[in-house]
């Protein structure tokens, strides 16, 4: 097909092992949403398979198939004969944007998001926002009720802001309490700098707590994953080198992040870099000493926390934890160690919630129907806590708790477990 | 193609979130599970039964051909639209109409997936049995209009026998109620019968009244490995000639094992020629654990090598995703694979695995075999590559010897996949002359102008 010669695309490897036995339906939060192929993982396939064969125009129409996929990867990790359709589906983006590129992304991944300082800079109205009791003001007048669904929702995801992002506040160094026994690197994602800094600030208090000196480089740079969602792959190369060079100049044994999103990602820099002669050795080792907070804290002797909490805990799988890193008793071991703490297990945990990144912008009905799913779920536990290591799901599962008047608190496992250390 | 005033005659009855006909719409309604395929002129998901009439009805005045689909796991390209016209997906009627505990009944819209129908009345500790392997990705409807089996079909009976009565929409948009909340009905023909296995060539099935029973509350599950698969096969008759009754007795051959195997890792033996998975279950637990053991008794003195009981419901549930993970994992092996379900006596058992095997060894493509050995219902499954002529060629010749063994054994053609469009150049030689006149004027009084899945099941 002539508009695919010289682009990147998905190898046929990729697709012909699909013998349409329809199995992915099943799984897919979206096709279980809208009932219709095309928003399946088999039809994205399909899709995938008949445009790279020439059959079907790789247009606008095929490809909001492929951006109405939700990444969850429950398909891929489902299916019998190999094939991985939610990759196939970013696979899909990024030969759509070989083709037809955007320039926004360009100024979206590639200049904005990239820098640290920018992304603190054009996120400023938010934490005015939220200091100057606009919110408080918000909610008060009833003025939520005022505005369209979706524009309450959007402020609903929105936690309480720190006042300032967190990688401002943090020192490049934080010493261990008492002994050190591991020098690690510590991974500040974008959202938890900039929207979850007291969760990322107890994450560093509870490594500190179990002998762990911690090293957080400033300059790093977002982990990738938005790039990806959008198909930006050679943007995502680019942060990716710099994140490796940082972290081999701090010489740390592992490198820890609070954010299963960033974690997911920071592992698969070796696969990604894998062609590059310069990079693929370095990035292997960087994944490597990739840990998740809650699967580092598991494999060292830990502190017994002391002081109770009398509460129903449920725990939601962030995809990107479970099925994207295979990390999922460990964050629900953590929660378990809290004397007082009752954990109910959340009917569906590894469902998706419907966040994927940005599809409560991108896709807003059907995000909010995934969301309802979550909701009758988390209803049914009666707990009052629900914990969830990723930053994407924190917010959303926050629209859903505004939306539904519940008193459940969204939390990371990290902050419970610091509560139950008793903070310093 | 289709004429622009009917599909915005069509937009008007389902309104145009349930109409679509881009290329990529068509192009995902061109298949099922097989690797036939053809695209529709237009896909419509209706949401009611008054809008299947007026879509019906439209089609009969302009004849249309409809193809109706619930999630197209079908493997006998039933649902394949080959004639174009309207694909009728069922997929958005999919609620649970009402729960009638007192009479054990469910009333259901023909959309609903088969696992959420069941988890919902397990709920309540009710229970529908069968469970064809795609009971997460098939729809009651089509269950019933291919009128599906699975496993438990040895002890519980087929999808069949727990039809009460059924909500149809004919071929000019009449609507037809047949049967009722009632377990014995004998007044007029059975036309529940009729339309269930009719696999969309008589109505449109939009509703059930489904029997329930109550749920079994014990169930144990254990593995045999056998060297032989001989033996295996020898073991599945003196299981049932000892009277037990397991609910589901199953085979699966080396090959399908290893492919699972690949994919679960479950610790699968991979030094055997097959396994059987045996399950009995009931109400009263002593009595569960000796059909249990009485079924390994009797796999141990037929040459098993081994059994495992499953010790708690994680290895329950693991074994049972094994099993059916088994035909899609095969697409591990080869690009394309052709399932039969060919059902024979089960005392031929031995004698069939055996003649398949041979079918395979003198074409040199390999058949896997698993399947309900309990019931007679084998899944011989050729795997080639389709872009290879000369594996192609061979496919044809063997399909054929494949189903002559099924009828010399003096079995039939389909156990549970229907006959669709793959099957449909043998049904002649499985049911003979005078069957077929009588089914295609049948189908001529219920569709005389054949727009209801033109092509399937009969030869022209």
């Amino acid at each position: 097909m002539s508009q695919l010669i010289g682009i990147d695309t998905p190898s046929e490897n990729e697709y012909l092992k699909c013998i349409h036995c329809g199995l992915c339906l099943a799984v897919c939060p979206t096709y279980r949403e809208q009932l219709t192929e095309a928003a399946s993982p088999r039809g994205r396939v399909i899709l995938a398979r008949k445009s790279l064969e020439g059959e079907l125009e790789l247009d606008s129409g095929l490809i909001a198939h492929m951006y109405s996929c939700f990444t969850c990867m429950a398909c891929n990790d489902l299916c019998p004969a190999g094939v991985r359709p939610a990759d196939l589906a970013l696979g899909m983006r990024q030969t759509h944007e070989q083709i037809r590129p955007n320039n926004w992304k360009q100024l979206l991944f590639g200049s904005l998001i990239s820098k640290p300082g920018r992304m603190e800079l054009t996120t400023l109205p938010l934490r005015l926002y939220e200091r100057l009791g606009l919110r408080r003001l918000f909610y008060g007048l009833g003025l939520g009720k005022l505005l369209p669904g979706q524009v309450r929702d959007m402020e609903a995801m929105l936690p309480h802001l720190p006042q300032r992002p967190l990688r401002q506040v943090l020192p490049e160094v934080t010493e261990a309490n008492g002994d050190s026994h591991y020098r690690v690197g510590f991974f500040l994602g974008c959202a938890q700098s900039l929207m979850f800094a007291e969760e990322s600030a107890a994450t560093l208090r509870v490594l500190a707590r179990n002998g762990c000196t911690i090293i957080t480089p400033k300059e790093t740079v977002c982990c990738g994953m938005p790039a990806r969602g959008y198909g930006r792959q050679d943007l995502v190369r680019k942060q990716a080198q710099v994140n490796i060079a940082l972290y081999e100049q701090a010489q740390v044994d592992f490198i820890i992040t609070d954010c299963a999103t960033c974690g997911s990602t920071l592992k698969e820099y070796g696969h990604l870099l894998s062609g590059d002669p310069d990079w693929a050795e370095r990035a292997i080792s960087f994944s490597k000493k990739v840990r998740d907070v809650s699967e580092f804290l598991l494999s060292i002797p830990l502190n017994m926390p002391q002081r109770r909490i009398e509460a129903k805990v449920t725990y939601h799988d962030p995809c990107h934890l479970r099925r994207g890193q295979g990390v999922w008793k460990q964050p629900r071991a953590l929660l378990k160690m809290i004397d007082g703490l009752e954990f109910i297990e959340l009917p569906e945990a590894e469902w998706c919630c419907g966040s994927a990144g940005s599809q409560l912008i991108s896709h807003y009905e059907t995000s909010i129907k995934v969301l309802g799913r979550k909701m009758d779920n988390l209803e049914s536990t009666q707990a009052k806590y629900i914990a969830s290591g990723c930053p994407g799901c924190q917010m959303q599962l926050n629209v859903g708790v505004r939306q539904r008047g519940l008193s459940v608190q969204v939390v990371h496992p990290v902050t419970l477990l610091d509560r139950a250390y008793g903070k310093r | 193609m289709l004429e622009q005033a009917a599909v915005k005659r069509l937009v008007q009855i389902v309104g145009k979130e349930g109409v679509f006909d881009s290329p990529e719409d068509l192009v995902v309604y061109s298949y099922d599970g097989t690797f036939e395929e053809h695209r529709p002129d237009v896909v419509v998901l209706p949401y009611t039964t008054e809008q299947v009439s007026e879509v019906l009805a439209l089609a009969s005045r302009e004849h249309i051909p409809i193809v109706t689909r619930g999630m197209a796991s079908g493997l006998a390209a039933a649902s394949v639209p080959f004639n174009g016209g309207i694909a009728l997906s069922m997929t958005r009627m999919n609620r649970l109409l009402e729960l009638d505990q007192q009479n054990a009944i469910a009333s259901i819209e023909a959309g609903i997936i088969t696992a959420d129908l069941q988890a919902a009345v397990e709920k309540v500790g009710l229970f529908y049995p069968p469970d064809p392997s795609s009971i997460r990705h098939s729809t009651i409807g089509g269950n019933i209009a291919c009128n599906a089996g699975g496993p438990r079909c040895l002890k519980y009976g087929v999808t069949g026998d727990y039809v009460l009565g059924l909500t149809v929409v004919l071929a000019d948009g009449r609507v037809l109620h047949t049967g009722g909340k009632v377990i014995k009905d004998v007044v007029g023909y059975d036309l529940t019968a009729l339309f269930t296995g009719s696999e969309g060539t008589l109505g449109v099935i939009t509703a059930a009244l489904l029997r329930l029973i109550a749920r079994p509350r014990f169930a144990r599950t254990a593995l045999v490995e056998f060297k032989s698969l001989a033996d295996a096969s020898h073991s599945v008759n003196a299981i049932l000639s000892a009277g037990v009754v397991p609910a589901t007795l199953e085979l699966v051959d080396e090959t399908a094992i290893a492919c699972v195997e690949e994919v679960l890792h479950l610790g699968l033996p991979l030094d055997v020629e097959a396994i059987l998975l045996v399950e009995t279950d009931g109400s009263d637990e002593a009595v569960v654990l000796g059909e249990i053991e009485a079924a390994a008794c009797i796999c141990r003195e037929n040459g098993a090598r081994q059994v495992n009981v499953a010790k708690d419901e994680d290895e329950r549930a693991s074994l049972w995703k094994a099993r059916r993970s088994v035909s899609p994992s095969l697409a591990r092996m080869a690009p394309n694979k052709l399932g039969e379900d060919i059902t024979v006596p089960r005392s031929a058992i031995p004698e069939a695995v055996r003649r398949l095997k041979a079918i395979s060894a003198e074409y040199g493509l390999p058949i896997v075999i698993f399947g309900h050995a309990g019931d007679g219902n084998l899944h011989p499954n050729i795997l080639f590559d389709k872009r290879d002529p000369g594996q192609w060629s061979k496919i044809g010749p063997m399909v054929s010897q494949v189903f002559n063994t099924a009828l010399e054994l003096g079995g039939t053609l389909s156990g549970e996949h229907g006959v669709g469009i793959l099957k449909r150049p043998y049904i002649m030689s499985a049911l003979g002359p005078v069957s077929i006149e009588i089914q295609k004027h049948i189908k001529q009084v219920m569709d005389p102008f054949n727009i209801l899945n033109p092509g399937k099941i009969f030869p022209d």
